[in-house]
């Protein structure tokens, strides 16, 4: 026997799963939406999603050899927030827009706060939020799908942003009155395949879903907190909403729900680790959500109910703390 | 009866194929014993010879006086050289050094005791005690003591634990398929001495023929029953076996009597059975040598005191370069520096890993997944303690009741940042109690 032996403390196996393989996963099950987003947007749905991605990962390499560590674009992590990002801004955003958010979200969000697992909100869901309040105009101009064919009710001035493609409203914006009115509902069947106006990202109902199947068969998520967000705000929107099962149908698949709820609440360092805390994390955000839909001036609610609960995770877990084996209580 | 488990817990691969078929080999005859004076947990034993005097096989060596111990016996017929500090498996300990004359002249004591309707049940426990019987299953608690319950906690039930979930491993399944007479000889002997009419195997499902082989064996005992168990680890552990047997809880910080019940593993019973049909102490164990860097991966029923080089060259010696050699199995076993060193009764395993194999991943940021929360099978917070340790806050780490974890090291093992999740709780552990005791 030659050479030296480690004598280091047990387990000596380790599971295969890295933060790498994680990350991968995710972003593989993004690639329906992805695809989706693509397939309904076109070109400029791809602009934003590169400008994303390649801006969230030269910020997250600069910024750690500005901190003298190792630069761990191989962990996939800054592509899952560039990407989450594009997917979360709507196709008919200027060039320049998700930049900015990207950079906002690998600077400030994430590593300021000490890097990958230290941030206290979702990355892409603060930048999001911090577009949404710098840019309100840009950040709510909806493209109408491809093969859409609605009459605008959007400004001159937005119409001369986006050129010469058809703009819309989103489905949510229509079902609550407000800037909307005016616009005809998309069918069923259109708003769960994606055929209908919104971010790139969230459109599509059903390639989120497929996804979100994908990341629970793999062990990345459970699916405690997107089902119980989702069920929570389906009870509320349906009991609030003059019971009204078509109104709550339109609530569950328009909108960033299923965005938020499969791939963003679910975002492991913003959300508690203990199963309880996770099951009011998601009551949490699905009743801030549909406060924010029910009785708020904004169509959507996704965004910050998720973010509101982000920031009140820690406490969270502090709190639920799981029942040691053989505790009496 | 379905499959009966725990919660939590993780499914490392098993890696059993290579030796769960090999029979279980006599080793070669040690020229040399080196015999550690403790190999269990307790007071260590005094040796009884001096060098230059003659032993036999069986021959009490070494003994304590106190009551949380077990003698030691000569495991070959020859010479003692030298009683000194050697390097064993658990650190530097006492040992007696035995040169073997290869006769394997049996001492006198080395008689059948009687049978088990004969004796009583305060007489079986003597035989158990004076054959130096300790947990065979890694721990190596004296087995007396765990047979001793205080008046206060009724004992009803004694599970076996055919176990075995650390991968690997394929001594307990050998000896359960080889020889399923002992285990249960073993067991209804332990019964007698605790007086209770009703026990349980426990075997994980990846045994499906000792399974088969322990009902056979049981068929005419009504009181015992085999028990299929999920294969997950850690299903042996003493607390989740018993909640997996029994649905009875551990209290935090109790022991197994505080329910009524007492855990041995398969081959302590097998032991017993020995030393009352044989009279035969413990002197040898059956162990598994196996990982990549093993030639010949095989069982063998190797002597205490044999040392680990001998016994890794009857094995074809090793494959290439070493890069880690584990006694026991890779969820807690204790990686060793070197294998100059004695086979004790706790080894159930010897594990030579490739240099690739053994070397440690780069700890990233803990992403904070929870799934060591999900999977901890004491109910722990694993991220949090380690957080805590690291950071020197023992107190925090306490809160969050270090103090309860089994060491199993499923958080480490499933940890994607591959964190020293179990080492800092280790550590914590370590802090606390020092504190304790010190504020006693």
């Amino acid at each position: 026997m030659n050479g030296k032996l480690i004598a280091s403390s047990s387990p000596h196996i380790r599971s295969g799963e890295t933060i790498s393989s994680i990350m991968r996963d995710v972003v593989i099950a993004l690639l329906p939406a992805t695809l989706a987003g693509v397939y309904f947007f076109r070109l400029r749905a791809v602009m934003v999603i590169f400008f994303a991605v390649l801006s969230a990962m030269i910020t997250e390499a600069v910024i750690q050899k500005i901190r003298k560590q190792d630069v761990t674009l191989n962990d996939w992590s800054a592509v899952v927030t560039g990407l989450l990002l594009a997917l979360n801004i709507p196709a008919a955003a200027p060039w320049w827009m998700p930049i900015v958010g990207s950079v906002f979200a690998i600077a400030v969000v994430k590593q300021m706060f000490g890097g990958l697992g230290n941030n206290f909100m979702n990355p892409a869901l603060a930048a999001r939020a911090m577009l949404l309040a710098s840019w309100p105009v840009q950040m709510t101009t909806w493209l109408a799908p491809v093969g859409h064919t609605v009459t605008t009710t959007a400004t001159p001035s937005v119409m001369a942003s986006v050129g010469d493609a058809v703009t819309t409203a989103t489905p949510l914006a229509i079902i609550s009155g407000g800037e909307g009115a005016g616009n005809i509902l998309p069918t069923l069947t259109d708003l769960f395949i994606g055929n209908i106006g919104g971010c790139i990202g969230e459109t599509s109902a059903l390639a989120l879903i497929i996804g979100g199947i994908y990341l629970v068969y793999r062990g990345v998520i459970t699916p405690r907190i997107p089902v119980i967000y989702i069920a929570t705000v389906a009870v509320l929107t349906f009991g609030f909403g003059g019971f009204d099962p078509y109104f709550m149908t339109y609530q569950i698949f328009a909108g960033g729900l299923m965005l938020g709820a499969i791939y963003m609440a679910t975002d492991y360092a913003s959300s508690p680790v203990t199963p309880r805390g996770q099951i009011i994390f998601a009551l949490g955000c699905g009743i801030i959500t549909s406060i924010i839909r029910l009785y708020g001036g904004y169509p959507e609610g996704v965004s910050y109910a998720i973010l509101l609960m982000n920031v009140a995770s820690p406490l969270i877990d502090k709190y639920t703390g799981p029942r040691v084996f053989g505790e009496v209580k | 009866m379905g499959l009966l488990s725990f919660r939590g817990g993780v499914h490392p691969p098993h890696f059993k194929e290579p030796t769960s078929r090999l029979k279980v080999e006599n080793a070669v005859e040690p020229k040399v014993v080196t015999i550690p004076l403790s190999q269990h947990i307790g007071a260590p034993c005094e040796p009884l010879v001096k060098p230059g005097d003659k032993v036999k096989v069986g021959e009490k060596i070494g003994e304590s006086k106190s009551f949380v111990s077990a003698p030691v016996h000569s495991s070959v017929s020859g010479e003692v050289k030298a009683i000194k500090p050697c390097l064993t498996p658990s650190g530097e300990a006492l040992c007696i050094i035995i040169e073997s004359d290869g006769l394997n002249a049996l001492h006198e004591n080395v008689i059948p005791k009687g049978d088990i309707e004969a004796l009583s049940g305060e007489e079986i426990k003597n035989i158990i005690r004076e054959a130096g019987i300790v947990g065979m299953g890694g721990a190596g608690f004296p087995t007396h003591v765990k047979l001793s319950p205080p008046p206060e906690n009724k004992i009803d039930t004694i599970i076996l634990n055919g176990a075995e979930c650390e991968p690997y491993l394929t001594a307990d399944h050998r000896l359960m398929l080889e020889n399923p007479g002992d285990i249960v000889y073993g067991l209804k002997a332990m019964m007698k001495v605790l007086s209770v009419s009703k026990a349980y195997i426990g075997i994980e499902d990846n045994k499906g023929d000792a399974i088969g082989v322990m009902e056979e064996a049981v068929k005419n005992e009504r009181d015992i029953e085999i028990v299929g168990l999920e294969t997950k680890y850690p299903q042996g552990a003493e607390k989740q076996l018993i909640y997996a047997c029994t649905k009875r809880e551990v209290p935090s910080g109790g022991l197994p009597m505080a329910v009524g019940v007492v855990v041995n593993n398969v081959g302590t019973a097998a032991a017993v059975a020995a030393a009352i049909k044989t009279g035969m102490p413990l002197i040898e164990r059956i162990c598994t040598v196996g990982g990549k860097g093993i030639k010949e991966p095989k069982n063998l029923l190797i002597k205490i005191g044999t040392s680990f080089k001998e016994i890794v060259e009857q094995c074809g010696g090793y494959r290439g370069d070493i890069g880690k050699l584990i006694m026991g199995g890779p969820m807690m076993g204790l990686a060793q520096y070197t294998d100059e060193i004695p086979a004790t009764k706790t080894a159930s395993g010897i594990l030579a890993f490739t240099p690739d194999e053994a070397s440690l991943p780069k700890p990233r940021n803990c992403i904070k997944c929870g799934k060591c929360v999900d999977i901890c099978p004491a109910f722990l917070q694993p991220l949090y303690i380690s957080a805590y340790s690291l950071n020197n806050m023992h107190e925090t780490a306490e809160k969050y009741n270090a103090l309860d974890c089994i060491e199993c090291g499923s958080c480490s093992f499933i940890c994607p940042s591959k964190r020293p999740l179990l080492q800092s709780i280790r550590v914590a552990k370590r802090e606390i109690i020092a504190k304790k005791r010190k504020t006693k």
